[in-house]
């Protein structure tokens, strides 16, 4: 590319300043010689597990860091009139810089429910943009606010500038917060994981939205995400993060394609869309070490698999690829030691272990018509204004009539967008909601239905591994209480809760004995995962609900936590009801699936036959926008 | 005083024990077996010791250990046994002996020199005159008899100096000696202590090699004790000679007066809790967990409680007891145990009508940990309700519990100076910062204006306010796993 790039990022090194007791400061690096360009209408990812220094780069590019953050080093370079003095942003004053946020970079922000002020008008909030970078008069204002909110794709811009931020579905508020961000018609947008907490439909629409926007514009786009797919289809160059460092940058069809760096090539072979079914993914082992305890010289290093002797010694050299495209002018650089080695292990063929899993013909778990509705009548008003206003009907179920059937040792993935009734499913088959109608039999007794008693100890069979890691421990319990929860509740042998036998359990899930007297926030999110496996397996349950396990997890913790599930599934025999909306998941792990939309479910069928061959219109616009690498 | 006279005096008394002495001693005795249980498991005494690294907690804890200790030693009551009739040598074996109507407490006999040394009236701090204008009758030396309006020397106070008028020089000399020798005293009986002290911790070491203690913790404890040691030492000192915070209008020494409030404000910020927490705990976990009907009916409860406005009936409930005790003056041997049933009623009131805020807190605590993913687990094993609530809720809303207790402490505290402001407080014979500063009311107003009793009742109550917030903001730092290490 021969024109100037619109920010040129250059050596750009950070540290966090930390006072001890004595009033000695210390500083942890926390971003070293960050380098990168950005192009108009070009979009950079920056890709990296979280704790890697993503979300801080882009604070950092912003000027908006936490008080106790000390620039080391580095310049940023903003493109102006002039092309020969481009403007450092680390060196102007913090009142220009107050008219470079929103006029020539602006931001989105992962969470779109708590980047909007709740109490203003969607239309205020984005004039206020306006008012303070364009100066447009009072008519001009509300026209463009118009304007901005129908580019955005808002249906009816009028009634959503006069709405609140509640008012309006999460995708919709996220296209609001892009059209605040591009109110004040900015260069540079900087997304940091923009789609994360959104649906796979959702994030496509927002993705399309996004790179239709910055065609139009010219806009340089830089895109934080932790979605390796996300990547490849959407950003023309990437840089890898890792532990504060870029280790690998190039065109996207490069890195993806021949990676050189091995955790580029680990993060990869992580991926469950890669691995065929059955297969073992690869395991990178540990994580990305926290702030400040990062090695000295490469700081992979403790956990490459290709690591030599040299790699502790000295710092790995900044290196540059041959590219496979002639014309490419974006150079492929690599920081590691052993870039180009070809005697470098090739990840993803390795690790291929075929598990034995044999299904029983006979269903260990059966749902026949299941409906389940939410009274409105509590929670709405206070009391005593509930009964006043709070009409005792059931509203529309939220699951109406939906059958399933789980073999024992087979895996089921229930798929749908977010609001479908998946989890309400769990918590039915969990006892934890009440049925307005239908039934649930467990192996062979009907557990909940229409004047059904369960017998005694049912709940032994069905367990379940929730979404998030850190709200399913008690974190005032020991992992002994809580493992030991279980077994006591339902009344099983003691000889469960001794210390040998939670030991044993701890080791089924690949944790040390020593985690048995410590606390859940001494482990990191994948451990406290496997704890909360463990605490389900400690009932020898027949069947075990997992509700979006992986998730809240990075890419290599996903990979270790689904060989788990699977290693522990053909040990066990256990069957899994499996609800995600992760679709590689799906792919390497189910045996079936059950696509859900508004509460029932439209297709079901053998994961190979949904995915090859959908055949309701729905479940082919789901998999259309699922985010694939090419 | 002579230890020896004071035990003397112990064992020949009729022991009376009031029942706020007992709810005293019991929350003393939970404290030390709280205080036990910490020690001996590894876990606790990790998060504390985080409490103990930061100076500010460590100076409160000691200045609330200094006020506990003056409280309990005020909450050990007896009545001196009276000499006996003279006029019946022979009869004096065989009756009983016979009691003191005054009710005395072990802190009284330590601080009987500011107990018994009464002025006319107002004086102020290190005053050697009285603060009111006197005739005073003198005689010239031409023999003629005059009247004149002076404020005449005090009876207690200044027996050092000779009669007369005390030059300002032998006067500031006078306190500058006092205070360098209370100063001296205090640091050489800090010094011996701090010393018997160290020895036994070093020996203690070397058979037990565990230090429990942080260094911040040993050197500010330390700390704040000498200099607590020296204020005592100089306090001490210029007692000998001067009323330090001045006397009130019947001549009574104000220090001493502010000693003996310290017992009622920890009797009224520590007892109602008692009445508020189970009310409270219980009815709002179970409010926001059970929801539904228990959960219309508690809020029903609440909602209604807390419209009364809280001063009408707290005094309606006085005032009912107040007519109840003047009816039966039978109940009571002497005057004090009159007051001990009245600031008792006054507690449980108190208690009665604060549960609110907490329940109402922890319902929407409850509320919102009922749909935690660990509750949920719970749940899903079939965990009883209670146990759910006992073993999860409970422990998690601990810090909230704590939080609020000392916050609802330094608001009785307040609430107590209200109250006994518009007279409804604890009885009038009682001390209280309260009446103190009722008191006050008429001395502002008076000229000269009358200004310590205000100053050193003020001073005393947010001492101790704020040594007990800030405790728990410390406390609450350390028992939240989820919240960031103060760097």
């Amino acid at each position: 590319m021969s024109t100037q790039p619109l920010l040129q990022v250059r050596d750009l090194s950070l540290a966090f300043a930390r006072q001890d007791a004595q009033g000695n400061t210390t500083l942890t690096d926390a971003l070293s010689n960050i380098q990168f360009d950005l192009h108009a209408g070009e979009t950079l990812a920056l890709l990296g597990e979280s704790g890697c220094g993503k979300s801080l780069t882009s604070l950092a590019m912003m000027r908006l860091l936490p008080p106790n953050a000390r620039y080391q080093s580095g310049r940023l370079l903003l493109k102006t009139e002039d092309p020969r003095r481009p403007e450092d942003l680390l060196r102007v004053s913090e009142a220009r810089m107050r008219q470079i946020r929103g006029h020539r970079m602006a931001m989105i922000f992962q969470e779109p429910a708590t980047s909007l002020n709740p109490v203003m008008r969607i239309g205020e909030q984005i004039a206020e943009v306006i008012r303070l970078h364009r100066g447009l008069d009072q008519q001009s204002t509300q026209r463009e606010v118009r304007i901005l909110l129908d580019q955005v794709g808002l249906p009816d811009p009028d009634k959503a500038a006069a709405a609140y931020p509640f008012e309006l579905s999460g995708g919709m508020k996220q296209r609001a917060m892009i059209a605040m961000a591009l109110a004040g018609d900015p260069q540079i947008l900087l997304a940091d994981e923009p789609t994360t907490a959104l649906d796979v439909t959702l994030q496509a629409q927002i993705l399309d939205l996004i790179q239709s926007l910055q065609q139009q514009r010219q806009m340089g786009v830089l895109l934080i995400t932790h979605d390796l797919a996300v990547v490849a289809s959407r950003a023309e160059r990437v840089a890898v993060m890792y532990a504060g460092q870029i280790v690998e940058s190039g065109a996207v069809s490069d890195v993806l394609h021949n990676p050189a760096h091995p955790y580029t090539r680990a993060l990869l072979a992580a991926l469950p869309e890669r691995a065929g079914h059955g297969e073992s993914l690869l395991q990178l082992p540990g994580r990305v070490p926290s702030l400040g305890h990062w090695p000295m010289t490469c700081r992979f290093a403790p956990r490459c698999a290709d690591q030599e002797p040299h790699c502790l010694m000295e710092s790995p050299p900044q290196v540059v690829m041959p590219s496979e495209q002639t014309i490419s002018v974006v150079p492929h650089q690599v920081l590691c030691w052993r870039a180009g080695d070809e005697a470098m292990r090739a990840y993803g063929d390795s690790g291929s272990v075929n598990r034995r899993r044999t299904f029983a013909e006979s269903a260990v778990l059966e749902v026949r018509d299941l409906q389940v509705g939410y009274e409105s009548s509590h929670g709405n008003w206070p009391w005593p204004l509930s009964h006043w206003f709070g009409d005792k009907a059931i509203q529309k179920p939220v699951v109406d009539g939906v059958s399933l059937q789980l073999k024992a040792g087979e895996t089921l993935a229930l798929v749908g967008e977010s609001g479908c009734g998946k989890t309400t499913i769990a918590r039915a088959i969990l006892g934890l909601q009440p049925l307005s109608g239908g039934e649930i039999v467990l192996d062979g007794a009907p557990i909940a239905g229409q004047g059904v008693r369960p017998q005694a100890g049912w709940r032994r069979n069905v367990q379940m591994v929730f979404q998030d890691p850190f709200a399913s421990l008690d974190p005032r319990q020991r992992i002994r209480t809580i493992l030991a929860e279980g077994p006591r509740a339902l009344g099983l042998a003691p000889a469960t809760t001794t210390d040998a036998a939670l030991c044993a359990l701890l080791e089924r899930v690949g944790l040390a004995a020593d985690a048995l007297d410590r606390y859940p926030h001494e482990f990191s999110g994948g451990q406290r995962q496997r704890i909360a496996i463990a605490r389900a397996l400690a009932v020898n349950p027949a069947v075990l609900i997992c509700d979006e396990p992986t998730s809240a997890l990075d890419v290599s913790v996903q990979a270790q936590i689904l060989n788990l599930l699977l290693d522990l599934q053909a040990e066990t025999g256990m069957a899994y009801l499996f609800i995600t909306h992760n679709f590689g998941v799906v792919r390497y792990l189910a045996d079936r699936v059950a696509v859900m939309q508004a509460g029932r479910i439209v297709e079901s069928g053998s994961t190979r036959d949904i995915f090859e061959q959908p055949q309701q219109t729905y479940t082919k616009a789901l998999l259309a926008s699922v985010p694939v690498i090419r | 005083m002579d230890p020896i006279d004071l035990l003397n005096i112990l064992r020949d008394s009729l022991w009376v024990c009031l029942v706020t002495d007992a709810l005293l001693w019991l929350l003393f005795a939970a404290f030390v077996l709280a205080l036990v249980v910490i020690l001996r498991s590894p876990l606790q005494r990790q998060v504390w010791r985080q409490v103990f690294q930061q100076r500010l907690a460590v100076v409160s804890a000691v200045i609330l250990a200094v006020a506990a200790s003056f409280a309990l030693l005020d909450s050990i009551h007896f009545r001196q046994p009276l000499p006996a009739l003279t006029d019946d040598p022979g009869a004096a074996e065989s009756t009983q002996v016979r009691y003191a109507v005054e009710v005395n407490s072990v802190l009284d006999l330590l601080l009987r020199g500011l107990r018994s040394d009464y002025e006319k009236t107002y004086s102020a701090p290190l005053a050697v005159n009285l603060s009111a204008l006197e005739p005073v009758t003198i005689t010239l030396p031409d023999g003629d008899v005059e009247v004149r309006r002076e404020s005449p020397r005090l009876k207690v106070a200044g027996q050092a100096f000779p009669p007369g008028p005390v030059s300002a020089s032998v006067y500031w000399t006078d306190v500058a000696t006092r205070i360098a020798l209370g100063t001296v005293g205090g640091l050489v009986s800090f010094g011996i202590l701090a010393f018997i002290g160290l020895a036994l911790h070093r020996w203690r070491r070397l058979v037990t090699p565990s230090p429990y203690s942080h260094p911040v913790a040993r050197r500010w404890t330390l700390i704040t004790l000498g200099l607590i040691f020296v204020l005592v030492g100089v306090m001490t000192s210029l007692s000998n000679n001067f009323h330090v915070f001045g006397t009130d209008k019947v001549g009574q020494d104000v220090l001493y007066q502010v000693l003996k409030s310290l017992r009622t404000a920890l009797v009224i910020g520590l007892v109602p809790t008692l009445v508020t927490l189970p009310i409270g705990v219980v009815l709002g976990l179970a409010a926001g967990y059970f929801r539904g009907k228990v959960d219309d009916v508690i809020q029903y409860v609440y909602t209604t409680v807390s419209a009364i406005p809280g001063v009408l009936l707290i005094a309606a409930a006085v005032l009912s007891i107040q007519v109840m005790l003047d009816n039966h003056p039978e109940w009571f041997a002497t005057a004090v145990e009159r007051g001990d049933v009245r600031l008792l009623a006054l507690c449980i009131i108190l208690g009665m009508t604060s549960w609110t805020g907490i329940a109402r807190l922890l319902r929407g605590e409850s509320l919102k940990m009922r749909e935690y993913e660990y509750v949920q687990a719970a749940r899903a094993f079939g965990v009883s309700a209670g146990r759910i609530l006992l073993r999860h809720i409970l422990p998690n809303v601990f810090p909230i519990i704590l939080i609020t207790m000392v916050m609802e402490f330094s608001t009785l505290v307040l609430a107590e100076a209200v109250l006994s402001y518009i007279g409804i407080g604890v009885d009038p014979t009682m001390f209280s910062f309260g009446l103190m500063i009722n008191n006050a009311r008429m001395e502002l107003s008076r000229e000269p204006v009358v200004w310590w009793t205000l100053t050193a009742a003020f001073i005393f109550m947010v001492v101790l306010v704020l040594a007990a917030n800030i405790l728990a903001d410390a406390v609450r730092d350390a028992l939240d796993p989820r919240s960031e290490r103060p760097s």
